[in-house]
């Protein structure tokens, strides 16, 4: 599908959607890191969106929870109530998008309990934090977060002290706990072994649903384990999109992965 | 288990007898009679209440510096303006007292020909507003430089510097006599305080008391608050401060809190402080001072809170020693302690206590590299 065509389903589409860029664009010094990128992501759908190097993947995450202003384009989240190019960080997170970072990004010298207490849900107001006290149905929410991503027995456990896998693993917690609809995974089996990835492919397959997942890849054996609608972006742009199969198959798409 | 109480048994128990010692056992030393071999000198009640008070001003700077990783180079101010406001109820207590014997002007005014007292003095006649000022005066400036510092998002070194230079305009001001702050003298011969001789043995061992309170309760107020989820949430802060965001916690409102709390208690330190050593004037802003405080919370260990007022004692206690007997040595010794604690013991003296008596927890990070697959 090319931009244009994509362009067409955006506006039949968005208002049924959980996220759809419009025409986004953001360049840093000339370069156009985003070049009028629209797509849309339907609610509940598992979406795997992949591109060489500097095709705009990381940039479109930060456009997304606004860490990063687009110089053009609409972001509009949940049927197009929000648009997310007017908020700062910590609004857009409250409005339930979450976001798992390439490198894992926890905080080390917080034990693992901490970590979780601090993303999980709740008022976040600087007041109620000072004075809040974790009560029963909290602790066990806490405690079957960190048994479900498979980190019984750590729980006081600095979070620096974890492997890799086991800090991705954390930080997705971090994410449902969080209770975010829309997640957006940037790499999260980066530097697993085989049986972390898997392990992961199954987790991040079973949250779809209840959840949006968004997960930006390089690893094509895990993008084909989620089974998923793929978008291919290149030069801050859609080059083809659809299941993992039609993609691969693409001939565009086989130009820019090979150099051509 | 999450810590939510502010010690636990020994803790407790450590904190109220230090605490008992301190405020019952100087004043006694020091009312013993005077050919009492255990008598403490005069001059040395008053030399530890000022000790009590810069431990409280190191308190403050571990709450922003050691837990949200604001390096204020700048607390000095918030210590001084606290001073100053005290300094101010100090003068009107002079009365027809001062040189001048002026009911209503003190001293400096008079002598630059001022005819009446300026509004901002108005109200300084009573305690109570002036021990609101000393909160308030503080709060109100760290509350207004931290919005905007930490609303733009203004951090690290830059933050520091920018700290540097609020106490240095602030020093470059009130050496001014149009201030009507006593200029380069500042003020001191100060007379009374609550109506009573501020010279005399009763009233040294009371404002001493006093800031041995402060410096109890200024402590318990930090270790609420690091305790509390907000002081994991300052940690949280002082390392990943982008990915607090994306948690939607506003991080510059946790900052300009902290900032704010931590200025107040400095503030309070200067108002003990002043009477204590009865004067106060613009050197107090000098930025040299305001770094002098972070090496004190560098050589205690910063981020313990213990450390921070062990630190301000120790070096303060060395100051003394030092400028007395061996002056020119004083500002060497200074660079040198610094340098040593940046090299050899980066966690100050209450870390090295801590490894010595092998207390120092470290996570086991190798054992738990086993396999264990998630979900």
């Amino acid at each position: 599908m090319t931009v244009e065509a994509s362009r067409a389903t955006v506006s039949a589409e968005f208002s049924a959607s959980i996220l759809y860029l419009d025409g986004v664009t953001v360049s840093f010094d000339g370069f156009k890191a985003l070049n009028a990128l629209s797509f849309v992501i339907d609610r509940g759908e598992l979406r795997c969106i992949i591109g060489p190097n500097g095709a705009g993947k990381t940039t479109m995450m930060d456009v997304v929870t606004g860490k990063t202003r687009p110089d053009d384009g609409k972001v509009m989240f949940d049927d197009g109530k929000y648009d997310l190019t007017r908020l700062d960080e910590a609004a857009i997170a409250n409005l339930g998008i979450g976001r798992k970072f390439q490198k894992p990004t926890v905080f080390e010298n917080l034990p693992v309990f901490a970590n979780l207490e601090l993303a999980r849900k709740t008022v976040r107001g600087i007041t109620r934090t000072l004075f809040a006290r974790l009560d029963a149905a909290a602790r066990d929410e806490i405690d079957a977060m960190i048994s479900r991503i498979g980190l019984s027995g750590r729980e006081q456990v600095l979070a620096g002290a974890l492997s890799h896998g086991q800090k991705q693993w954390l930080e997705i917690g971090m994410l449902l706990i969080q209770d975010a609809r829309l997640l957006l995974l940037d790499e999260p089996v980066a530097g697993m072994t085989d049986r972390e990835t898997e392990a992961t492919a199954e987790l991040v397959r079973s949250l779809a649903g209840d959840h949006t997942v968004v997960v930006v890849e390089h690893d094509m054996e895990f993008v084909r384990s989620l089974a998923s609608r793929v978008t291919v972006l290149h030069d801050g742009s859609v080059l083809a999109d659809g299941s993992i199969d039609f993609v691969q198959n693409h001939q565009d798409v086989i130009d820019v992965y090979l150099g051509r | 288990m999450t810590k939510t109480r502010l010690f636990d048994r020994n803790g407790w128990i450590a904190f109220l007898g230090v605490g008992l010692i301190l405020i019952v056992g100087v004043p006694f030393l020091n009312i013993l009679p005077s050919d009492s071999p255990a008598h403490l000198a005069d001059y040395l009640v008053p030399l530890f209440g000022k000790y009590a008070c810069y431990a409280l001003l190191a308190l403050a700077l571990d709450l922003v510096w050691g837990y949200a990783g604001i390096l204020s180079l700048g607390h000095g101010a918030f210590f001084a303006l606290g001073g100053y406001a005290m300094g101010m109820y100090l003068m009107r207590q002079i009365g027809t007292r001062g040189v001048y014997q002026n009911p209503i002007l003190p001293d400096f005014m008079v002598f630059l020909n001022w005819k009446e007292l300026p509004w901002y003095w108005y109200g300084f006649d009573h305690f109570a507003f002036a021990a609101l000022m000393i909160v308030l005066v503080p709060g109100v400036l760290a509350f207004v430089f931290g919005w905007l510092a930490f609303r733009s998002r203004v951090t690290g070194v830059y933050l520091s510097i920018i700290t540097q230079a609020l106490t240095y305009a602030l020093w470059l001001a009130f050496f001014r006599n149009d201030m009507g702050f006593g200029g380069n003298n500042g003020m001191t011969d100060f007379k009374d305080l609550l109506g009573m001789p501020l010279q005399s043995g009763a009233m040294h061992r009371g404002l001493y008391i006093a800031s041995v309170i402060a410096l109890g309760l200024g402590f318990l107020v930090c270790r609420y608050v690091v305790t509390s989820k907000l002081g994991r949430l300052l940690l949280a802060v002082r390392d990943a401060q982008s990915r607090v965001r994306f948690l939607g916690y506003n991080v510059a409102h946790a900052q300009v809190f902290v900032f704010t709390l931590s200025a107040v208690l400095a503030g309070i330190a200067g108002a003990l402080y002043v009477p204590q050593v009865g004067i106060i004037n613009p050197s107090e802003f000098s930025p040299a001072n305001s770094i002098e405080i972070a090496i004190w919370v560098a050589v205690g260990g910063r981020g313990t809170l213990v450390g921070a007022a062990i630190g301000a004692v120790a070096i303060n206690f060395a100051k003394t020693y030092l400028t007395g007997s061996v002056p020119e040595a004083w500002l060497y010794f200074l660079g040198a302690i610094f340098i040593l604690v940046t090299l050899v013991f980066p966690k100050g003296i209450v870390g090295l206590a801590g490894e010595w008596r092998g207390v120092h927890r470290r996570p086991p990070a190798e054992n738990l590299a086993d396999e264990k697959v998630a979900p």
